[in-house]
């Protein structure tokens, strides 16, 4: 919990569209000068900044691991764009092979999508408990978030291979490879978050979290919503609009 | 003299623009929505999708893929907004988030409209 002074109280309030503003002030003074408090002997505390994304002395005075984290994401979307516009243009492209509406098995997807989407709540659970600094619960969260997105990578696993069973290899059609490919490439992100929540477990229960633990989980937090977010798009384009 | 520091309502102090969960600090900053709150997105979220998937199954015309594109958008978001906290952190965050989803969402709803996609 902060008690910082953000703002002077008599002055009139600015745009809060104009929230990121980081030019000087008239009287000389920084953004960074405003809002971290400064105690009597001088010395300065970033302690309660950071959930504001206001953490030590940066040039932006905002925490540049979020905002290199919100940057890649940005930039995440632009590579799941162009798979899934390719996918979108070659879904129809299987020729005489077997397609989509003989393949897919909405049900069993769907239990698959339901795994991902809780496992988006219990790690928002997480960055909540990380920030009460309550260790316990942030580790039970995580492996929750772990095991439910273990699940799905499973079903995943088992969906390609039944896939591959009925006729549908990587090479057999562009509709065939476009769907591997973007399918492939979100498992593939899951796993990987899969592995970045097991390490930050293991780092918690060993203390070896440097730096500000919550944010740490939080940025870990962001990757795995965003997983999270790139399946609601795939499953209803992919999935639920009929080819 | 003023200086917003914006984590998005940061100077709100009286707390009035609120959603209704949302957790104050002494500053008048918000540290996210409550975990009750995010209990009640998730169910949401989980009626939606099975919205979705009633939908799917639907013979509703030429409605079906628009009412599915709207269910998966406000999905999408509520993610976006409250999981991943935009709704509650800084200005820049946001810009920095939607440059990259709206550039992507450009570009290639522009390469599509060249493959005559939509025709």
């Amino acid at each position: 919990m902060s008690d910082t002074t953000i703002t002077d109280p008599g002055v009139s309030e600015p745009d809060p569209d104009d929230g990121a503003t980081l030019d000087e002030a008239t009287d000389g003074t920084t953004l960074v000068d405003e809002v971290i408090p400064t105690a009597t002997d001088g010395s300065r505390s970033d302690d309660g900044l950071d959930h504001l994304g206001l953490a030590h002395h940066t040039s932006t005075g905002l925490s540049n691991t979020k905002l290199g984290m919100w940057l890649f994401l940005g930039s995440e979307c632009l590579m799941f764009g162009g798979l899934i516009a390719t996918y979108m243009l070659y879904r129809n492209r299987q020729g005489d092979a077997i397609g989509p509406d003989q393949l897919w098995d909405i049900p069993f997807t769907s239990a698959s999508s339901f795994c991902l989407l809780m496992s988006s709540l219990t790690m928002v659970l997480a960055v909540s408990a990380a920030k009460r600094h309550d260790d316990r619960n942030t580790r039970l969260w995580l492996i929750t978030t772990a095991s439910l997105g273990g699940l799905f990578v499973a079903g995943q696993v088992y969906e390609f291979t039944t896939f591959y069973r009925e006729g549908l290899g990587y090479t057999t059609s562009l509709f065939g490879s476009s769907f591997y490919t973007l399918t492939g490439f979100h498992g593939v992100h899951v796993s990987v978050g899969i592995m970045m929540l097991m390490a930050l477990m293991f780092m918690l229960s060993r203390n070896k979290v440097a730096g500000d633990k919550a944010e740490t989980v939080e940025m870990i937090g962001l990757y795995w919503h965003f997983v999270d977010i790139v399946w609601i798009i795939i499953f209803t384009l992919v999935y639920l609009i009929p080819a | 003299m003023t200086i917003d520091t914006s984590p998005a309502e940061a100077h709100d102090s009286s707390h009035h623009s609120s959603p209704p969960g949302t957790i104050h600090t002494e500053g008048g900053t918000h540290e996210g929505a409550s975990d009750f709150t995010y209990v009640k997105i998730a169910l949401a979220l989980m009626v939606l999708t099975g919205a979705e998937i009633a939908v799917s199954y639907m013979d509703i015309g030429k409605a079906q893929v628009p009412l599915l594109l709207v269910m998966m958008a406000v999905k999408f978001f509520t993610v976006v907004l409250y999981f991943m906290h935009l709704k509650y952190d800084n200005v820049l965050f946001k810009r920095l988030f939607y440059s990259g989803l709206f550039l992507a969402l450009f570009v290639y709803i522009v390469a599509l409209l060249t493959f005559h996609f939509f025709e």
